[in-house]
This record gives structure tokens, sequence and C-alpha cells, in this order.
């Protein structure tokens, strides 16, 4: 996979993730290339498209658009098994996700995405041990947070007390 | 499930709310330009924060960062900051530091390097979190450096660590590999241990890494080949293992596993027998075996079957295979009928059979809603078209033309034509089939179209009054698409004499006057749809009618005349010749405006018909005192012609003297010029001559007289025997290619009658390679007010002939 991307009808885009170095230009002409083709496709079109030398798979999940570039011995089908699992993961961590989840909650959607896929591949084929791995690093990430919290709070009392 | 938020300990105070809430804000902004303002100010305080010492919000304010870069606004400034939360020891910092990593940094960035230390020292943090932070930003956006300085950490985790850490070692030395191919040789030995681990996570890893160093590694290909009893096994457990809830999907176990590992079986079976055999039975297996109800089982058969078609399968898979993509053609789900398409088109050629069995369901996917299926309909009709089924294929073919998108139009116009041109049963269903293509689709088709059908239209010279009744028909109906009325035209013009004698073996003849047919090229001279090119066609047509019909040469002589002043320069030019044709040349009208012979084509004529066969028709007048235009009489006798030219394709060599055609009301100061190039030839002693010609009281000598070891001037002498002048005499001549031909003006044009005077001309000829020196003369003449016209060989020359 090169690239994965998730934008809205307007074509607002709200993750993008690049599995291969792309400079800067060139990844706001691609994002623009893609919401241009996704979002002018007829409403029961096939899933797949060609640009470039690149496989396009994308699917509409409520009001996001879910969009990956394959390369050209990768799996359609399963690619869109792969964006499925990804909707299913976000759905199962914020409980009937919606795009404003992703949108208010951004770093949480990429921390789920990098335990899913890593340099484009998929990581872990179980639902539950994802799940719970995500589950783990956020309560390091709490115990950890709380733990920095509650030595501010605590040097703040001392700091009056004193 | 938490929602993200801040534990409630830390309530009011979490700067997680900050974030959400800059995030409510800019998206409240109702312009671009309050957004901008919004994001101005937030990140100057994110700056100002960043400059300050640790106060604990640092990761929230690098997130607020990336929430803004997202959005497209700059955020070059938080790339430091990045690499200061990375080497922070809070989970936390870490996590939002690596994210940051990945999104602002890539291989480019100086700061990218920095970061390399913090991966290294986290690669061997006590907590898996932490070693799973650095490795996803190393597979990430790791560069070449940095792979090789990290490779052999990556190897040792790949070894050495529990299954989490394992799974995120494989695809993140799959991401070095690519970056440093030579680094392949040193995972290869773990990556071979590693098939025997149970973890599904990590097998997926495994295989992912071993296919990439197969791709990049024959070698290791080599070596991987043994593992493929191996790999079956694995697949075989999936495929019939019981329900798996940890890995089930719409009731396949595991199927991103089962398609990485088929994947990988294609590659080491390809061009391998040994391979390709060990893994038969299996992929007849998850064929027969995979329920493909759903994405998930379709996605396993789909990968089965590009297995099955690249590695050296025994023919019965092969046919399974092809039957699935069958199957999938006729399957709901639009994905599949698309993909099954895609499939079939890589193998048409090799398995053309097979995939025409299918040929009825393809034809059908023309009429689908979708366009991509649409498309990949198309590609595959037109790879299947045969001599067998080239009738019916092309009535869908047309029938998909008449209501295709805009998009395909052209594509599937020269796609028909490809084939009709290789499988066309014959040329009566050519012509019909192209002009069927004109009709529905004539403004989207290649330039090439026009002259390729003219030339096939020559060709079939039964079907000349079948053809001109079809396009006068198709032409009075509609003259808005340029390619057909241009075919029309000329058609007209070249075989009007056919659609006017009213009446036709192959089809319902119309009953036309000149008048008619006129009207129906003035229509299209004077039509604002007609383009210029256009209206030259029916112009050339036009002048072309003056010698087929009989009653309306005037009209035409009218017609000509008013373009003579025509704005377009191209009209005008041909307007004046035609009238000139008229005019001074009208005698030679008949030749110059006759039928026209079989187009060869490859001959140069045909690239370019219409300007082509003007050129060899039209003449120009102000070339007309140099050249003899040696018209192309009918096609027999040009034939002829040319064989004793040696069978050269090319038109009779014009020559390049002062010739024949200074007849008639001839010029003084021409007569002049004449006389001055005759006066350099010396006389010579009157040589014997010899009757070359003798027809209507017509004799025709011919003197001849060398004068150099390669020259030779000829005289030819006609004399008249009737009781009445013999007028518009024209003397031509053809020889060998080598030989060069110079014909002087003749004395005259009109030979006296009872013998009382002749007519001379002087020919001389070259003949510097000396070859076997033969002459056609072609006379054409008046007498009795008959046109005669004969052409006379001559073999041999009374004295010295070489």
């Amino acid at each position: 996979m090169h690239f994965l991307l998730l934008f809205s009808r307007q074509g607002k885009l709200r993750l993008q993730k690049w599995f291969t170095p792309v400079p800067e230009r060139e990844k706001k002409k691609i994002v623009r290339d893609m919401t241009t083709m996704v979002l002018g496709r007829k409403p029961r079109s096939c899933n797949f498209l060609h640009w470039k030398d690149l496989k396009i798979v994308y699917k509409k999940y409520a009001s996001l658009y879910f969009c990956c570039g394959l390369d050209a011995e990768e799996n359609e089908l399963l690619a869109l098994e792969v964006l499925h699992r990804y909707v299913e993961l976000l759905d199962k961590y914020f409980g009937n996700v919606c795009e404003l989840d992703i949108i208010f909650n951004f770093e949480k959607a990429y921390f789920i995405l990098d335990e899913f896929l890593l340099g484009g591949e998929v990581q872990e084929t179980s639902k539950q041990v994802l799940s719970r791995s995500i589950e783990a690093s956020d309560m390091l990430q709490e115990v950890c947070f709380g733990r920095s919290c509650l030595l501010s709070v605590l040097s703040i009392i001392f700091s009056v007390v004193l | 499930m938490t929602r993200g938020n801040a534990s409630a300990f830390t309530g009011a105070m979490s700067p997680s709310v900050r974030l959400q809430e800059m995030i409510r804000v800019i998206r409240g902004a109702r312009t671009q330009g309050e957004e901008r303002g919004v994001i101005q100010r937030e990140c100057a305080a994110i700056r100002a924060q960043f400059r300050q010492a640790d106060n604990g919000t640092r990761s929230h304010n690098l997130a607020k960062l990336l929430y803004v870069h997202m959005l497209g606004y700059p955020a070059h400034f938080g790339q430091m900051e990045c690499v200061r939360l990375i080497a922070s020891p809070r989970y936390n910092e870490k996590r939002v530091g690596y994210l940051g990593a990945m999104m602002l940094l890539d291989e480019k960035q100086d700061a990218s390097l920095l970061i390399t230390n913090s991966i290294k020292n986290d690669l061997s943090h006590s907590s898996q979190y932490v070693q799973s932070l650095a490795l996803c930003t190393l597979g990430c956006m790791g560069s070449a450096e940095m792979c090789r300085d990290l490779a052999p950490e990556i190897d040792r985790l790949l070894r050495a660590s529990n299954s989490y850490i394992k799974k995120k070692a494989a695809l993140c030395a799959v991401h070095i590999v690519r970056k440093v191919p030579e680094l392949g040789e040193l995972f290869t030995p773990a990556s071979r241990s590693l098939l025997s681990e149970k973890n599904h996570g990590v097998l997926h890893g495994a295989v992912v890494l071993i296919t990439e160093l197969c791709e990049r590694n024959p070698d290791t290909l080599e070596q991987f080949r043994k593992a493929v009893p191996e790999l079956v096994q694995i697949m075989k457990g999936l495929v019939m293992s019981g329900y798996s809830p940890e890995h089930n999907v719409a009731g396949i176990s595991d199927p991103f596993l089962q398609v990485r590992i088929l994947r990988l079986l294609r590659i080491l079976g390809r061009n391998n027998d040994t391979a390709s055999d060990a893994m038969n039975d299996l992929l007849a297996q998850v064929a027969t075996n995979t329920d493909s109800s759903k994405t998930a089982g379709s996605a396993v058969l789909y990968e089965t079957v590009l297995t099955v078609m690249d590695i050296k399968s025994e023919s019965g898979l092969r046919v399974l295979a092809v039957n699935i993509l069958g199957r999938f053609l006729l399957n709901n789900d639009r994905n599949i009928r698309y993909i099954s398409m895609t499939s079939l088109q890589k193998i048409v050629q090799t398995d053309h059979n097979a995939v025409q069995r299918h040929r009825g369901t393809i034809v059908d996917c023309l009429k689908d809603q979708d366009a991509s299926v649409k498309r990949r309909a198309l590609e595959l009709s037109l790879a299947l078209v045969s001599a067998v089924n080239i009738r019916s294929l092309m009535k869908e073919l047309l029938l998909f033309l008449s209501s295709c998108p805009p998009e395909l139009r052209a594509h599937t116009t020269s796609g028909i034509f490809n084939a009709a041109e290789r499988y066309a049963p014959s040329q009566r269903w050519h012509i019909d089939t192209i002009l069927h293509v004109l009709t529905t689709a004539g403004g989207d088709v290649r330039d090439e179209t026009v002259p390729n059908l003219i030339q096939l239209i020559t060709t079939a010279t039964e079907l000349h009054c079948y053809t001109v009744h079809k396009l006068y028909r198709a032409l009075i109906t509609d003259i808005s698409v340029q390619s057909l009325v241009q075919v029309a035209c000329w058609c007209i013009g070249e075989y009007g004499d056919l659609l006017l004698r009213g009446e036709c073996e192959e089809t319902e003849p119309v009953q036309v006057a000149e008048d008619d047919v006129l009207d129906a090229l003035e229509m299209v001279l004077q039509s604002h749809m007609s383009s210029p090119a256009t209206r030259g066609f029916a112009l050339t047509a036009t002048m072309k009618l003056s010698t087929r019909i009989t009653h309306n040469v005037d009209r035409i002589r009218s017609i000509v005349s008013i373009y003579g002043s025509c704005i377009d320069v191209e009209l005008q030019q041909r307007a004046v010749e035609y009238n000139a044709l008229f005019k001074k040349y009208d005698h030679m009208r008949a030749a110059v405006l006759e039928r026209m012979p079989v187009i060869d084509k490859s001959s140069p004529g045909h690239t370019n018909g219409e300007s082509a066969g003007g050129s060899i028709k039209e003449m120009e007048p102000t070339k007309l005192t140099q050249e003899v235009v040696l018209p192309q009489g009918p096609a027999n006798q040009v034939c002829d012609l040319l064989d004793l030219l040696g069978g050269s394709g090319e038109p009779l060599q014009p020559s390049p003297a002062l010739s024949t055609t200074a007849l008639g009301p001839v010029s003084s100061t021409a007569g002049g010029d004449l006389l001055d190039l005759l006066g350099g030839l010396d006389v010579t002693p009157v040589p014997p001559s010899v009757i070359v010609y003798e027809k209507n009281g017509m004799t025709l000598k011919l003197q001849t007289d060398k004068q150099t070891d390669t020259g030779m001037t000829i005289t030819l002498t006609a004399t008249n025997s009737t009781d009445r002048d013999i007028t518009s005499l024209t003397l031509q001549a053809a020889v060998p290619k080598s030989v060069q031909l110079q014909m002087k003006a003749p004395s005259g044009d009109v030979i006296p009658a009872h013998g009382l005077g002749q007519v001379t001309q002087t020919v001389l000829l070259n003949n510097p390679n000396m070859v076997s020196l033969k002459m056609r003369v072609r006379v054409c003449y008046t007498s009795q007010d008959f046109v005669c016209q004969d052409t006379v060989q001559i073999d041999s020359f009374p004295s010295p002939a070489w």
C-alpha cells in the first residue's frame, strides 16, 4: 500500500498516512486527485480505479471516504477487507464511530492505524489481539499522564504550601 | 472504552480538552480568513509553549500542531519538538513525538537523523509498547542511512522477542529491505525460522518478508523454494480448520494470511515445475472449497486464480481457474465482475480458447451501468474477436457503439476498424461496417479512416454501384459527419455515372436526376457545417461529374467559376484550375478526370487519399507548359505501361521538357521560346524512317538519329491521307526508367488532309545506362469527328539501336 486517505464528502482531509516518501507538494497533488476522482464517482460504481500506475481502492462509510493506493500486484478485494477491518477497529474503540470522533480524536485514529498497518502491510490479523494492544497502550498513556499530572499537581500544592 | 479524554482525575486541567477546544474553534470559523486568523494565533501560542521549559503540555501542543498541519498549514517549526518529545521518558510524550515524526519528518529532512539514536534506545526499551513505537516509526519513514544503522537491532528482535515485537520487526525489516536491498541477506536466516511460528501475526509478517526477499534476490528465491511444502501445510491448515473466532472473516479463516501465502507461492512456483507440482493439489483444494459469497472468500479465490495462471500448473487446474473467473463474471457484485475482467484480460492471449467460452457473458457486460466495467468489457471483447465470431461479435460492438460513453468512443471505433480489417468475411460486410460506424460515431474516428475507406472502396470493384448508392442515401440524410461526407463526395464524384444509371444489383437503386446529385454536392459546398477539407472533396467531386453526366455540364461550369473567387485559398486554387480545365484544356478533361485505378495500400498516394488523388488528377496550369501530363488511363493500360517500365507502381514520369500541351492557341512568344530551344540542335542527314502506326488514314513514321554515345534524337512524323483534316493531335511517349526523355514541341496539331502537310515532333533520348531501348507512344487525335486514341509500342529503332 502506498497511501491511505480519509476524506469527507466535501473533500476535507481527515487522515493521511503515507507509506512511501513523497514530497510535500506531491502529497497535496495526490490528495487533490484522489478526492476529485473518488467524489466524482457515481453511487453504484465499482470500488476500483486506475490512477497512473497504481490501483486505487475506495469505500464510503457513512460520510467518510476511505481511499488507498496499491501496487499492481496487490489484491484489490483484500484491500477492501483491510479498509473494512480498520473501520471495525475504529468502531470498537469509539463505539459507533462517526466522522466527528475522527475529527476530534485524530491522534487516536492514527494510533489505531499504526497498530494495524506497518509500512503499508497488515501487522495483525486478529481483531481481538489488536483491540487488546490498543487498550493496553492507552492504559499506559493514562498511567503516564496521570503520573505526570499528579507530579505537577503535587508540585503546585507544595509551592503553595511552602 | 474511553473516548480519548484525559482521566477524570485531572479534570478541567486536562490539556486534551484544549486540543479539542481548538479544533472546535477552528471548525467554527465561518470563512477561510477567520480560520487563518485562529490558526495563526494558535501557532503563535504553540511556538511560545515550545520555547518554554517542560510543563507537561508539550505533547498536546504538538498534537494541536499536527491537526493544523493536516488542514494544510505549514508546521515545520514543530520538527525539533518531535525530536525532543521522542527523547522524553514519558510514554504519552513519546507517542505523540513519534506520530509527529511520521507526519512532519521524512527521510529528506535533516532532523530525521537526529531521532536515530532515540529509536535505537527505544528498540531495546523495557516496555514493548515503546519498542513498538520505534519499530513503527522506523518502518514508516526510516531513511536508508537509518536503516543501515539499525538493521542489526531489527535482526536481533526478529530472533528473540515476543510475538508482539516479532511481527512488527518483520514488517520493519520489509521496509529496510525496500530501502537497502543488500541488507536482505541479513534477514534471510531469521525469516526462514519464523515460518514455524504459530502466531498468525508473526506468520503473516514472515510471509511478507520472505516475499520481499525472494522478489529482490534470485538466490534467496531458490533457497525458499524448499519451503514450499511447509507453506502448503500452513495453507492447508487454514483452509481445512474449523471455525476460529479469532481469525474468522465471513467464514474464511484469516483471509489476509491466506492471500499472502498464495502470493508467495506464486513467486516460488513461477517457471519452476517442481515447485508448481508441489502446490498443485493445494490450489485445487482452495479453488473448490472456498466460499466466495462474501468479499473475503472472493479475495482468496482471486489470488488463487492469479497464482494458478502464473505458475506451471496442469491444464485441468487452469481450466478450473478460468471457470472461476467465468463465474465471477456472473456475480452480482460489480467489484468482482471488474477484477474478473482484468484477470481475463491478462490471460486472453495465452489461454484464448478458455476465455472464448465466456464470450457471451463478457459481451453482456458491455451493457453494464458502470463505466469501468464497460471499459474492461470492451477491451476483452476486442481481444476475443476472431474469424469465427466476427459477424456476431461485430453486431454487439456496433450496438455498444450507439450507446457507449463518449470517452470510450474513439477507442471503440478504432478497435472495430482493426477487427474489421483483420477478419472481414466479405468486402461488402467490411464496407457496410465502416459505413455504420461513420454514421453512428463519425466524429470519433481517426484521420486515416477516410483514405482507408476510399482505398477499400476502390478495391471492391463489383460493389462500386452498391457503395455509391449507400453513400448517396447517407449524404442526403445527414451532412454533419465530416468523414462520412468526404467519402460520400469522393464516391459520387468517382462513380456518379453508376448512380445516375438507376439500376443496381445489390440494393434498391435510387432514381435521381443529374440535378439532384449536383444539388447534394452543392449543399455540402455551401453548408456551414462542412469543413474546408470536406468542401474541397465536394468541389472536386462536382468537377469529376462533368465527364460523367451529359446534360448539366454548364451548371458545373458555373459552380466551378463561382468558387474561383472563394475566400478559402485551397478552394479558390482548385476552382481556378478546374476552370482552366474547362477553358483551355477541355480536350484533356476526359482523360484527366477518368476513373481512378485501384489504389495500392502501400503506395505513397494512399496515405493521404484526397490530396494525392487530387494531385494525380489535378494539373497545375502554371506547369502545363513544362510538363507532359500523363493522366492515369484505364487500369489495364496503366498496368501495361508499368510493365514496360519494369513494373514500378509510380505514375508515368512526366517529361520535363516543353511538351505537347503547347497545342491550340499558342502565343507567339511561347512559340518563340520553343523555337529557341530547338535552335540548339545539330541537324544531321536524314536517316531511314519506319512506319510505326497506320490507322484511319493517319500514318506515323519514326526516324532515329544517333547523336552521341548515349543520346538519340527521334523524329515522329504524322501524315494524313483522309479527305478531312485531322485535328487535336497529341503525341505522348514513355520510356524505361533509366532513360531520359525530352519531347520538343510539335510543329502543330492539325494534319492537313490529302497528305498535303505533316506534323513533326522531335524526341530527345538519353540512355546513360545503355539499357535496351523501348518506347511507347500514345497518339490521340480527332478524325472525321471521332476522337481516336491508340498506343504503339516500339521495340526496335531503325538505325543504330543499342
